[in-house]
């Protein structure tokens, strides 16, 4: 299977640059600088690579929306990775650092940026100063810095750590927080790629999708847009984690069936239990059930079954888990999370918690489950960013596909009340 | 009374080179003092409003939306415990319970010799290695009670 991003992720050493040199690192940088930048970004929309990070928007078309002749431009790289179930950028982030400072450098030439910024989520310190580590190194051997390799690009590269906050990972609230404001979203339009740090235009894109340009650079874009389905093209990593054998990051070609990653690569169920529901694309991603595990792994098919790939974490539940108690949970961590910026994913996600609360502790009653599904309709698509969505996956879904297990524990207390 | 010291101001001085608008800086440097202090006291804020051209409430309003920062002192160790969704269908909430009974914190706090501080924790992006904590910077995966005891008793 081709492998794009992991290859040679486990080489020992390879954080240092001599040892990514010698796998074949930083060559790139010369195919591209012979290039002209136009000429990436086609080569890149042709590719037909998408971001990473969740949303899935085409990178190239991303890049290629910079307001025109406004300078300076900015490069901010998503490193927030906060996503539940997600963990794959740290392990590129840790183990291969070099990998994104290529693909940082490639789409700052391509995009005429000079000053670059990863921003981390504070938690990882330690991937941050390998980073710095790596970034010094790249200086001294010319990839960053001024006119690098004679291509009249002048570069800079810096890291940014966050301290603590969800909301970071929505591309405006990381902007706020790389200002040193509270990571609040912004309202849209304007885009970031017309008005985005410091009010210039500038490129954000995920960590993951940053580290395929290379490779794209080098094997060409037909290559890339021979792999996967036909409109989610090359590899993509999902963070394997839940009730599995083998938890792990694994590299898949898009369209491979969920059933795939969860009973061949991650080795099956625990304890060979029966699966239960899996989420696709981490916690804002819809839970599905067990009968549609066959679903082909990639944007279109996860979407047309009533979920959403999004940042490929593929979190897996057995038949021993109740699924209000993991909605529970999942909502609270957005009432813990929401900005308070607006008032229906503010006010929504606290009073869902409530609820959801009620009926665990077997206090709830049919009408709370109604109150759910209206409070899901109200929070949809009224906030300034996706995270009153998101709020809304985890209860929604879980009441459309796993009703009974809400009416099981709502049973038990009007059981309880005729017996009394 | 917070003064920066002149390692500090070297520190300072790279990162406020960083950026175009000093206010960037902001996280970076409440970060820097936090990581030498352990906390941001009320003068630490003031002072580095004041390198910033910032004014102490605005660096306060900024500082509060980040969970990151504590206004008050904590215990040399701070342990954050995953109990987000794949942490907790691999038995987080048991293993929470057990840290927090074995260092006298149940439910989360600072221990009374000041040496860790217990906190539940969001997603940390180790989902893989569920059930995990992460102490000061190092991440733990794939806990279990003896691999707690182990690594809380063997810390200095």
């Amino acid at each position: 299977m081709t492998q794009i991003l992991f290859k040679n992720i486990d080489t020992k050493g390879l954080t240092a640059i001599d040892v990514y040199e010698k796998q074949g690192g930083y060559q790139s940088l010369k195919k591209a600088f012979d290039k002209k930048p136009e000429e990436i970004i086609e080569i890149v929309k042709a590719s037909g690579l998408r971001g990473r990070g969740g949303a899935g928007f085409p990178a190239g078309l991303k890049w290629s929306f910079l307001a025109k002749d406004v300078f300076p431009r900015y490069l901010a790289c998503n490193a927030d990775e906060s996503e539940p179930g997600t963990c794959k950028d740290r392990e590129l982030l840790e183990k291969n650092p070099h990998l994104l400072i290529e693909g940082i450098i490639v789409t700052c030439y391509a995009c005429r940026i000079e000053t670059g910024y990863i921003y981390y989520r504070g938690e990882f310190q330690h991937a941050s100063d390998l980073m710095d580590k790596a970034i010094e190194e790249a200086y001294a051997r010319g990839f960053l810095g001024k006119n690098i390799m004679g291509s009249g690009l002048d570069l800079d590269l810096y890291t940014h750590l966050g301290a603590g906050a969800y909301i970071c990972g929505e591309e405006s609230a990381l902007l706020n927080s790389l200002e040193g404001r509270r990571g609040e979203p912004r309202l849209k339009p304007p885009f970031p790629a017309v008005e985005g740090l410091y009010g210039k235009p500038t490129v954000i894109n995920n960590v993951e999708t940053l580290c395929v340009v290379p490779w794209i650079i080098n094997e060409g874009a037909e290559k890339h847009a021979a792999l996967g389905t036909e409109k989610s093209k090359g590899t993509k990593l999902v963070s394997v984690s839940g009730h599995v054998k083998k938890p792990g990051n694994y590299e898949i070609v898009m369209g491979t069936p969920t059933s795939e990653l969860i009973f061949n690569m991650a080795g099956g169920i625990r304890d060979d239990n029966k699966l239960k529901a899996f989420i696709p694309g981490g916690s804002s991603a819809n839970i599905l059930p067990a009968d549609k595990v066959d679903v082909p792994y990639d944007y279109e098919a996860i979407a047309e079954a009533g979920s959403m790939l999004g940042s490929g974490a593929l979190i897996v539940m057995d038949h021993t888990v109740n699924i209000v108690e993991a909605a529970l949970r999942m909502s609270y961590f957005y009432m813990h999370e929401s900005c308070g910026k607006c008032t229906p994913c503010r006010e929504g996600t606290r009073w869902m918690y409530q609820i959801l609360s009620d009926i665990q502790g077997k206090k709830g009653s049919h009408k709370q489950i109604e109150k759910l599904e209206d409070i899901c309709d109200n929070m949809s698509f009224k906030c300034f960013c996706a995270l009153g969505d998101a709020a809304v996956a985890p209860v929604a879904s879980s009441i459309m596909n796993f009703r009974s297990d809400y009416e099981e524990l709502i049973k038990k207390v009007e059981g309880d009340a005729v017996t009394a | 009374m917070f003064v920066f010291t002149s390692e500090d101001e070297n520190k300072i001085e790279k990162i406020v080179k960083k950026y175009p608008v000093k206010r960037s800086a902001l996280l970076p440097l409440l970060t820097l003092v936090q990581r030498r202090e352990g906390y941001i006291s009320s003068e630490a804020m003031q002072a580095i409003g004041e390198k910033l051209d910032l004014s102490p409430g605005y660096v306060q309003s900024v500082m509060s939306f980040y969970t990151m920062y504590h206004t008050e002192p904590t215990g040399k160790y701070i342990i954050l415990f995953c109990h987000n969704i794949s942490c907790q269908l691999n038995g987080a909430d048991n293993l929470f319970a057990y840290t927090g009974k074995k260092l006298g914190v149940s439910g989360g706090g600072t221990t009374k010799d000041n040496k860790f501080t217990l906190h539940k924790e969001e997603c940390l992006a180790a989902c893989c290695g569920a059930p995990m904590m992460r102490i000061n910077d190092t991440f733990y995966e794939k806990l279990t009670k003896e691999k707690i005891d182990q690594v809380l008793d063997s810390l200095p």
